[in-house]
């Protein structure tokens, strides 16, 4: 971690689990309206918001919805209200806030939620897999991934930024691993109140709800209209990359940590490499480390944004490469590849060169992704990258 | 319709209408497959078609004499299910 002195000066730093690290984000950030409904294993965050509220930390309207649905439901009104909204959820959670999670995008409303990543049933399973994360790639949210309880926290606050910016105007996800993120306890830097008031400006509502002046909000349009509203929105999500750089060249003057939707890994030389997502990238970095010890050319790339998708930085960040493994913590039963393999491979596919792709599954429903599955992963990738060709194009990694 | 379609170009940001009251202007008239037509010699004045109507097209007059809205009638019918009389007959539109 990059932190210069001038901000260590400025910063507390303090022992925090993932999950109460972005209630402390999200207490910080002043929101106005929190409505949730408890899930494994985002529980957390709700429950310690609602000590803020409870305790008078924090001035904001605590509804606890009586399901998923209507928690983000509520999100919706509040924040086209002109509130600033969180929520947060997971898995089963997630999928049953599923409709309205387009309805919040393009509405354009500013809600941040936390994503406390967990697999979806059946079998009834409340650990890590991104299944819930993927589900929502197409709904029109942006989407940030935490490595680890630092980016968790960092990453909330500067969602809350993106999301109210008068040039994005999308809600955002902030996903953090399950329990290994959420509840795993790690030491990290906060700022102070007065640093995230300057940080995020006062929300300023779009189409106010007044009710002197009654406005409709997302009726009917039909063949007549419906596909240009969507160009409206397809173009206006387009707009969103640039300010999320932005957003982190700004927070990175006030925490003095510096962010990047794609970052790399011993890339310089290297000539394999694998793509991840979430915690697991601190494994790989270390397991590439190892390998560099001994003479193997490898290299790790992870990703800190997974919508907007990073495809340009990413296939310049994978140029020259041999061969690549993309690690989805995922299944997508039927396609030619798990989640994020079909963005690397679409990022790719306009580049002149491009190196050879194997998929590699992992982790599903918090299996641990120990230091010998990445090795497998990185012998896979040397194996194509000296034969020039994938014997499997999908493997299995520490499954019995 | 006349009214020249707009480009995505010429959107709002959201799908938001802020103007109260412009379905008015959304003369569903066209919808229509089959036109309600009343008996005025049948008609008993009961009000039960413009009780019922659902949207509300049918016109009630001074003298509790009624009327169709066919600007806004979608031709669903009810009135002339609900007309103790059989004073409304559903017509094909030509």
């Amino acid at each position: 971690m990059r932190v210069a002195q001038t901000a260590y000066a400025r910063q507390q730093r303090v022992g925090m689990t993932g999950n109460e690290a972005v209630a402390y984000a999200v207490k910080q950030a002043d929101v106005d309206v929190i409505a949730a409904y408890p899930i494994t294993p985002q529980t957390i965050i709700v429950e310690r918001l609602a000590e803020y509220v409870n305790n008078g930390e924090l001035n904001a309207v605590y509804i606890p919805a009586e399901s998923e649905h209507s928690a983000l439901s509520a999100c919706v009104g509040a924040a086209l209200a002109g509130a600033r909204v969180f929520t947060a959820t997971a898995s089963q959670g997630l999928a049953l806030m599923w409709e309205i999670l387009w309805i919040a995008s393009a509405l354009r409303t500013t809600i941040v939620m936390a994503l406390a990543n967990r697999a979806l049933s059946a079998p009834i399973n409340i650990h890590c897999s991104h299944d819930d994360a993927y589900a929502c790639r197409d709904t029109g949210w942006i989407q940030f991934f935490a490595e680890n309880v630092q980016e968790a926290y960092d990453l909330t606050l500067m969602a809350f930024r993106v999301s109210e910016d008068k040039r994005v105007l999308f809600p955002s996800i902030v996903n953090l691993d399950g329990f290994i993120l959420s509840h795993g306890l790690e030491a990290l830097y906060v700022l102070s109140d007065d640093a995230v008031k300057g940080f995020i400006p006062p929300k300023e509502p779009v189409y106010p709800i007044d009710p002197e002046r009654p406005m409709t909000y997302g009726p009917l349009a039909l063949f007549d209209y419906y596909m240009e509203f969507k160009k409206v929105q397809a173009e206006a999500f387009k707009r969103v990359y640039p300010v999320i750089l932005e957003t982190f060249g700004k927070y990175e003057e006030i925490s003095g940590r510096r962010y990047s939707p794609v970052k790399t890994y011993l890339m310089e030389d290297a000539e394999v490499a694998v793509v991840v997502l979430g915690s697991s990238a601190g494994t790989a970095r270390y397991v590439a480390r190892r390998l560099r010890a001994k003479g193997q050319k490898v290299g790790v790339v992870s990703l800190t944004l997974y919508r907007p998708f990073p495809a340009g930085d990413l296939a310049k960040a994978l140029r020259g490469l041999k061969a690549v493994v993309v690690m989805d913590r995922s299944y997508s039963f039927g396609s030619p590849g798990a989640q994020l393999f079909m963005d690397v491979a679409t990022a790719l596919y306009h580049e002149r060169e491009r190196p050879l792709l194997i998929n590699a599954i992992y982790g599903l429903g918090g299996r641990d992704l120990m230091p010998q599955h990445v090795e497998e992963a990185f012998e896979v990738a040397r194996e194509a990258a000296r034969t020039g060709e994938v014997k499997e194009r999908e493997i299995w990694l520490g499954v019995r | 319709m006349s009214v020249r379609p707009l480009s995505w170009r010429e959107l709002p940001a959201a799908p938001v209408i802020t103007e109260a009251g412009s379905a008015l202007r959304y003369k569903t008239g066209s919808w229509r497959a089959l036109r309600p037509v009343i008996d005025r010699g049948k008609c008993i004045k009961c009000l039960l078609c413009w009780v019922y109507c659902p949207e509300p097209a049918i016109i009630r007059g001074e003298d509790d004499g009624v009327e169709v809205d066919y600007d806004y009638c979608k031709g669903c019918g009810i009135c002339a299910n609900e007309c103790p009389v059989k004073a409304i007959s559903m017509v094909e539109e030509g």
